[in-house]
């Protein structure tokens, strides 16, 4: 088991400082995939430091929100703001929303960690490649700059030793946490992780969490996409319930968890428990 | 014993000798004694193990025409892939007519147009290009700039089947780490894609070889035709053409030996399996190759 001995986000500095108190406002969305409705005036606000947990039946719609606050996907109506800025558009003159140009996207996104299901690790580059190439390549920082911070991030998730390593002589559960390391050299204010431990073998979860508990209690801002129970009880601020594309239960993990309010959230609970 | 053979010495090379011997046979055999026979085996021999000045030169020229022509096709494939693949109607427009027109109409064709067409019409004359100490001429420019464009064409289909093999997960990791387009292209999606691309790349260079001969339409003294003037000076016709035909054989052999080698290791250390080890030689030229640049620590 890893022992992530040392502060995380020492790694990086520090806690990134989001600029204002909330750092994701989402406000009423709607997506749609052609005629499907996928998110229904979905509203959820993030404030600093929060860790925000989200479960939900298949098909819910939780990575499509999730892939919309980066703009991975388009949004039909409302608005996401990610430290006060509008994700993905530029409003015109009479209000209307135009989708913003790519650089300013891709600068907005330099801000959001992202972290997938599937790893998504670059299989060309080593553990330490995968790190330092975006904070080279894409904030400019000098290569020996980001591999000092690139190693640090190794250490803390347990993975010093395989610096040199391609993600294909790595297991899933090493793969996720050098994931995680490359999207937290970025120093982003936020952290979104799509179902992050469910591709992994029942015995990696726990080092992808453990790293994940840590990076909460540091006080990263996150959203998570996760039926974790444990993971949610231990660190999760608040867990909301989607279904059918709409947020129809929020509350302390204890609330959602032991208390829910919601039929579907008891008929969800009762499948997944 | 012959299997052994074969095996240890490839087959490609076991059938070059035998076509060699072969038409080495059926050279000198013919023209022993038969005098209804005109056969002189020297030309044959000659060109082949002690060749002329302007041989030396074909064969230079039809090397070096073929890497250059290949290197602007693969480039201009890239180009037009993406731009086959692009959001931007216009962009998309344009790639499918720079493809349907160069794949749709025979080389020849627009070797003759765009170089004595231009020409004539007033339009446009190559320029000759001074590169160090040689200088290219107007023919040999036109050439290879048009054999790269006419081979952009052919790629484009070969690099867009790349690009579509690459994880698309690839391009969402880059894209949420705030790269660009130009970077998530460049960095992620097309060094993996080169392993898909590198196979039918080596037989679309094995063609430009072969394919130069057509340059002899712009008397480009390339390989054949050189071979074709001496050919039609002296009238050993048979002999000059078989040893022609025998120095392609010579060229695309040799490539087709690179070309496994090249295969071969790349495709080393890109396998998912753990079975070779997790020691620096996996991650030796496979690893390199691929990511088209040196790893940033060995
Ligand atoms: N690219 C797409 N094109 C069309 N429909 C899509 C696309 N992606 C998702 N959908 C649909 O949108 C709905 C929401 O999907 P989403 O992946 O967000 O659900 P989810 O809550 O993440 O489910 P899971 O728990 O299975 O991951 C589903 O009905 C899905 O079929
Ligand atoms: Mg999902």
């Amino acid at each position: 088991m890893t022992t992530v001995s040392d502060n995380l986000l020492g790694a990086i500095g520090g806690v990134p400082r989001p600029e204002t108190d909330v750092v994701v406002d989402a406000r009423d969305v709607n997506k749609y995939f052609g005629r499907l409705h996928v998110l229904k005036d979905v509203c959820l606000q993030v404030k600093r430091q929060e860790t925000v947990v989200v479960i939900g039946p298949s098909g819910s719609g939780k990575t499509t929100f999730i892939r919309c606050v980066n703009h991975l996907e388009k949004i039909q109506g409302g608005r996401i703001f990610v430290n006060g800025h509008l994700i993905g558009y530029r409003e015109t003159g009479g209000g209307k929303l135009v989708e913003d140009r790519e650089k300013n996207i891709s600068l907005q996104r330099q801000e959001i960690g992202m972290v997938f299901q599937r790893f998504n690790l670059f299989p060309h580059m080593t553990a330490l490649e995968n790190i330092v190439e975006a904070p080279i390549h894409v904030r400019g920082i000098p290569e020996e700059e980001a591999r000092v911070v690139g190693r640090a991030l190794l250490e803390r998730v347990g993975l010093a030793a395989k610096e040199n390593v391609y993600p294909n002589q790595l297991s899933g559960g090493q793969q996720q946490r050098i994931a995680i390391a490359r999207a937290l050299a970025m120093k982003p204010a936020l952290m979104l992780f799509d179902e992050p431990t469910s591709a992994l073998d029942p015995e990696m979860i726990g080092e992808v969490l453990e790293v994940m508990k840590e990076l909460a209690r540091e006080g990263m801002t996150m959203i998570v996409v996760s039926h974790e129970m444990g993971f949610a009880r231990e660190v999760a601020n608040r867990v909301v319930m989607m279904d059918d594309g709409v947020v129809v239960e929020e509350g302390t993990p204890d609330q959602v968890f032991s208390a829910p309010s919601q039929e579907r959230t008891k008929t969800f609970l009762s499948k997944i428990l | 014993m012959t299997a052994s053979f074969l095996n240890r010495f490839g087959t490609r090379r076991a059938l070059l000798v035998g076509c060699l011997v072969f038409v080495a046979l059926v050279v000198t055999g013919c023209s022993s004694g038969k005098a209804a026979y005109n056969i002189r085996p020297q030309f044959f021999w000659d060109s082949l193990l002690k060749p002329d000045s302007a041989i030396i030169n074909g064969l230079g020229l039809t090397i070096g025409i073929s890497v250059i022509a290949q290197l602007i096709g693969v480039t201009m494939g890239v180009f037009a892939a993406m731009g086959r693949m692009a959001k931007f109607l216009p962009f998309r427009l344009v790639a499918n007519f720079y493809i349907w027109v160069f794949r749709g109409t025979p080389l020849l064709v627009q070797l003759s147009f765009f170089y004595y067409g231009l020409a004539t019409a007033g339009l446009f004359r190559w320029p000759t290009v001074v590169a160090g100490p040689i200088d290219i001429l107007p023919q040999v420019l036109a050439g290879i700039v048009i054999l790269g464009v006419n081979e952009g064409a052919y790629m484009a289909e070969i690099v867009r089947a790349g690009i579509l093999a690459v994880d698309p997960g690839q391009t969402e990791a880059a894209k949420s780490l705030g790269m660009t387009y130009g970077q998530t292209m460049s960095r992620i999606v097309l060094p993996q894609a080169a392993r898909v691309i590198i196979p039918p790349l080596g037989n679309e260079f094995n063609n430009m070889l072969k394919t130069t001969s057509l340059l002899s339409a712009l008397s480009i003294f390339e390989l054949y035709n050189t071979f074709s003037v001496s050919a039609g000076h002296s009238y050993a016709t048979f002999e000059l053409f078989a040893a022609c035909a025998v120095w392609y054989l010579i060229l695309t052999t040799i490539w087709g030996v690179v070309q496994s080698r090249i295969e071969r290791r790349f495709s080393r250390g890109t396998t998912t399996s753990n079975s070779s080890g997790v020691g620096p030689r996996n991650k030796g030229f496979a690893a390199r190759f691929m990511s088209l640049r040196a790893p940033i620590e060995q």
